[in-house]
């Protein structure tokens, strides 16, 4: 078996008295779509707080690439190729498309502490960003105030930036949540097309999405992984049918 | 801190892309200075209003490095006029009169309380941040107070201002008028280039989001913490050269009030745009300068003694148009130019 | 540093402390609620003072003023609620300031044109005039054990009203969750004029105490004010606890430390380095103590919101 890219061994997170994650342990293979589904309130985000760093963990640990990063904080953890995206869509409004992207393509390549020169027009930053944006489609809307772009496109505009770190793991939050038809489209066409080349952790509730994308699916419930395994079996799985897909299925 | 960045984002479009007239103006009207005080006929005192104009502009113009810049509500930036001007004081009252020395000096104490300080402060975030601040601010306040050898309360009279390389350069008030104008075009120069820069972009970008900063891989408090560094060294120079017009340094420099005010100018002018925060210092101060004439002139109805009262007492007229300009002038005086630039 | 004058600066610090926590009770339910950063809330405190004075001077009777001054300082609360601060919950921080900022302007220089800019004196009651022998040949005058003992009182009340009434649980809920409250259906804007109302009026209790013992003038408040922020600060925003513990431990590091950090410093240094550097390290030793607390606990001691 190769060494997982990420794992997580016995997770947890609680809020005073609430439990929300509890015990969570994973193994997510290089090169594999890993979702992560579950009924509200499963504690499905706070999973993929805890993985980004951007929550701390009560217990337990999260291995990048057979790294200890529990302790590490979440600006760190993108430095070791950890990307995300949020449920709700986190964009920098008043720039533009082009340079929410640069300004990713900025935070890995040489120092930021440059006081002089445009850093607009930094050739070498605003084509590895144009690059991204054109990955996910974006590259006509580049120019764009991003605080002016459609749902849809906010949501690829997320993903661009993630790319743009050069993650070697993206975490996805619910990118199909609040889009119309035709975005929900795109963004699947999309991740299609990245999946090859990155391992993606992706939350989602949109239950075609997740079939026709995922490698292998995990539900939580309640906190807990319940199931692990192949889409074919998790939807044959009766523990996952009453616990969670019973009314959907 | 978020919402504020969301209500006041300055313009989206990067700078330095397009030719600006606002701050070409601006620059060219102190240029004139000089000719324009002595075609007023009151040459000494208007010469000495539009200094004082250019250094309070600059203290203003570097608060709005962070706080326009970085939505960093920094509530004690007096405090580094005051650390400029006692560079000043202190150094001259022990012999070293020479502004080759007291820069430096004055430019090192302010980045290491900047330093300190803002480490401290840059901890918390929102309202707690603007109350640190001020505390700071008041520190230094009381610290100034206690300083007996130093004229305590009551402050200390320079012998004469600052030599430059042992010459008289900046003695006449004209030429000190260059030495302020010449600071203030370079420190602007400085700043332009500093936001438009790889820097300035992430401090750009931390002040719309602060977590999606984090989520790229900055970690947001270094960069705030050197734009606040910078910031405060820019109010330094600024209180160097206050020190120099007054040929005085008291603990006024750095009361709260002024720090107050400092934020009020560069609201006035309007956020994030640097020039503007220089042109609110110049609408400030000339407000403050004329309002009792103005109510004189207004007031002209009244009985002498009325109007005496309401020229006295010209604060009171003052406070609530502080208070009609925050409720219904959004932007600022830059606001109101680009609405009128664009429709 | 005898221990008789330790324990008189004790409880002059006590008073201070119970006086500043008056100013920040108001002040810390009022950002808890509203999120609401209220500068003008130390002229709350002038204007209370100045009323004692004026209704002292036209009564002659302690007791007559205080209950005249009350009722008049949350007026004064109230019409500028309505008139400014209303206007400005919608805002960000840096409207509040600056809106308030304008409103201690034009009321530091209003108390000079209704009462000119000298000082004036209120004398205290007759029958809390005088001092007590606490101890033997310890003297202390009565009417500051008098501010302790109100202080407290309110304390109490306070508390009372805070946890065991219906408006004080709304209070707390709104100072840990505001949007939460508002869900329930409860008129935040009504509460907040009564949290708001309450809170000046309370610094304005604060302001005619003490106007028997300080002189009242114009810009009385304005130091003051920056106390309460440090108390509110160190207490963590929104917690009457907070603001309680905090007023106290201000009000005793402030007055003990002005009078012992001199004779402390000369255990280290000669004495006249000593009192020079004591003299001067006094007025900061609560804002390094608020520094390093917050160092510690960015968030206060008792932070309300979560």
């Amino acid at each position: 078996m190769v060494e997982p890219l990420l794992e997580l061994r016995h997770l947890k997170k609680n809020f005073g008295a609430l439990v929300v994650t509890d015990d969570v342990s994973l193994a997510v293979e290089p090169g594999e779509l890993h979702a992560i589904i579950g009924p509200n309130g499963a504690g499905k985000t706070t999973l993929i707080h805890q993985i980004s760093g951007f929550l701390s963990s009560a217990s337990g640990e999260v291995l990048l690439g057979g790294q200890d990063i529990t302790r590490l904080s979440m600006h760190e953890r993108v430095r070791r190729g950890l990307a995300r995206s949020f449920q709700i869509t986190s964009i920098l409004p008043g720039f533009s498309a082009l340079e929410n992207v640069a300004l990713a393509v900025q935070a890995r390549s040489g120092s930021s502490f440059r006081f002089f020169g445009d850093a607009s027009r930094e050739r070498g930053l605003n084509e590895l960003a144009m690059d991204c944006l054109e990955q996910v489609g974006l590259g006509d809307r580049a120019f764009a105030t991003a605080g002016f772009l459609s749902h849809g496109e906010k949501r690829q505009l997320e993903l661009a930036i993630a790319l743009a770190t050069r993650p070697r793991l993206l975490l996805l939050d619910e990118p199909l949540a609040g889009t119309g038809h035709d975005d929900s489209q795109r963004v699947v066409e999309t991740l299609r097309a990245l999946k090859s080349r990155i391992t993606i952790v992706l939350i989602e509730h949109d239950m075609d999405a997740v079939f026709s994308l995922a490698d292998r699916v995990s539900v939580l419930v309640y906190g807990r992984v319940i199931a692990t395994d192949t889409p074919v079996a998790i939807r044959a799985n009766a523990e996952v049918r009453t616990a969670y897909l019973g009314e959907e299925v | 801190m978020t919402e504020l960045a969301q209500t006041r984002s300055a313009p989206a479009l990067p700078f330095g892309r397009r030719f600006e007239l606002v701050p070409v103006i601006l620059f060219a009207v102190f240029a004139a200075g000089p000719i324009l005080a002595s075609a007023s006929g009151a040459e000494g005192y208007v010469l000495s209003l539009l200094t004082r104009v250019m250094i309070l502009g600059l203290a203003a113009m570097s608060l709005d490095l962070i706080l326009g810049y970085g939505a960093l509500v920094s509530f004690g930036h007096a405090a580094f006029l005051g650390i400029g001007a006692y560079a000043v004081g202190i150094l001259a009252s022990h012999g070293s009169e020479d502004a080759l020395v007291q820069i430096p000096v004055a430019l090192a104490a302010s980045a290491g309380f900047g330093l300190v300080t803002g480490a401290i402060s840059l901890r918390t975030k929102g309202v707690y941040f603007i109350m640190i601040t001020l505390a700071f601010g008041q520190m230094l306040f009381f610290l100034a107070t206690s300083l007996a050898a130093y004229g305590g309360d009551d402050g200390m009279t320079l012998p004469e201002r600052s030599r430059v390389a042992g010459t008289a350069l900046i003695e006449s008030d004209v030429a000190f008028y260059w030495a302020s104008f010449f600071c203030l075009l370079v420190t602007y120069a400085l700043a332009r280039a500093v936001v438009a820069s790889r820097f300035g972009r992430v401090l750009r970008g931390t002040r719309e989001n602060s977590v999606r900063m984090e989520a790229i891989g900055f970690q947001p408090f270094r960069y705030q913490l050197a734009a606040y560094v910078l910031s405060g060294m820019m109010a330094g120079l600024a209180g160097c050269l206050l020190a120099n017009q007054t040929e005085f340094v008291s603990p006024a420099y750095m009361t709260w009030q002024r720090s107050g005010e400092l934020i009020f100018m560069v609201v006035l002018g309007g956020l994030g745009t640097l020039h503007g925060a220089i042109i609110g210092a110049a609408a400030f101060l000339l407000l403050e300068e004329f309002l009792p004439e103005i109510l004189h002139t207004l007031g002209f109805m009244l009985q002498e003694d009325m109007r005496a009262r309401l020229v006295e007492n010209w604060k009171m007229i003052f406070g609530p148009l502080l208070i009609l300009i925050v409720l219904f002038a959004r932007g600022g005086i830059m606001g109101l130019w680009r609405r009128g630039h664009h429709g | 540093m005898t221990p008789t004058l330790l324990f008189v600066q004790s409880l002059n610090g006590l008073q201070f402390g119970l006086i500043l926590f008056l100013i920040a009770a108001g002040l810390t339910l009022v950002f808890g609620v509203m999120d609401f950063i209220n500068l003008a809330h130390g002229v709350q405190y002038m204007v209370g003072a100045y009323l004692m004075a004026a209704f002292s001077a036209w009564t002659g009777n302690f007791g007559w003023a205080l209950l005249l001054a009350l009722p008049s300082a949350l007026a004064v609360g109230l019409l500028l609620e309505a008139l400014v601060f209303r206007h400005l919950y919608d805002r960000d921080h840096l409207d509040q300031v600056l809106a308030t900022f304008g409103v201690i302007l034009f009321l530091n220089q209003g108390v000079k044109f209704v009462w000119g800019a000298a000082p004036l004196n209120v004398p205290a009651p007759e029958w809390l005039s005088g001092s007590v022998e606490l101890a033997d040949g310890l003297l202390y005058p009565v009417y500051r054990l008098a501010i302790i003992v109100a202080g407290l009182a309110v304390a109490a009340l306070l508390y009372v009203l805070v946890n065991h009434t219906r408006v004080g649980m709304l209070v707390r809920a709104g100072a840990s969750n505001a949007p939460m409250v508002s869900a329930l259906g409860v008129n935040i804007r009504r509460l907040f004029m009564i949290v708001f109302g309450f809170g000046a009026m309370l610094a304005g209790f604060a302001g005619a105490m003490v106007a028997p013992i300080l002189s009242v003038e114009p810009g009385m408040g304005d130091n003051i004010l920056i106390l309460a922020f440090v108390v509110i600060v160190i207490g963590g925003i929104g917690s009457i606890r907070g603001a309680f513990l905090a007023a106290l431990m201000v009000g005793l590091v402030d007055t003990v430390g002005r009078s012992f950090a001199p004779n402390l410093l000369r255990l280290f240094l000669d004495p006249a380095t000593a009192s020079q550097t004591g003299r001067a390290v006094a007025p900061m030793l609560i804002y390094i103590f608020m520094a390093a607390i917050l160092f510690f606990r960015p968030a206060g001691l008792f932070p309300a919101k979560r």
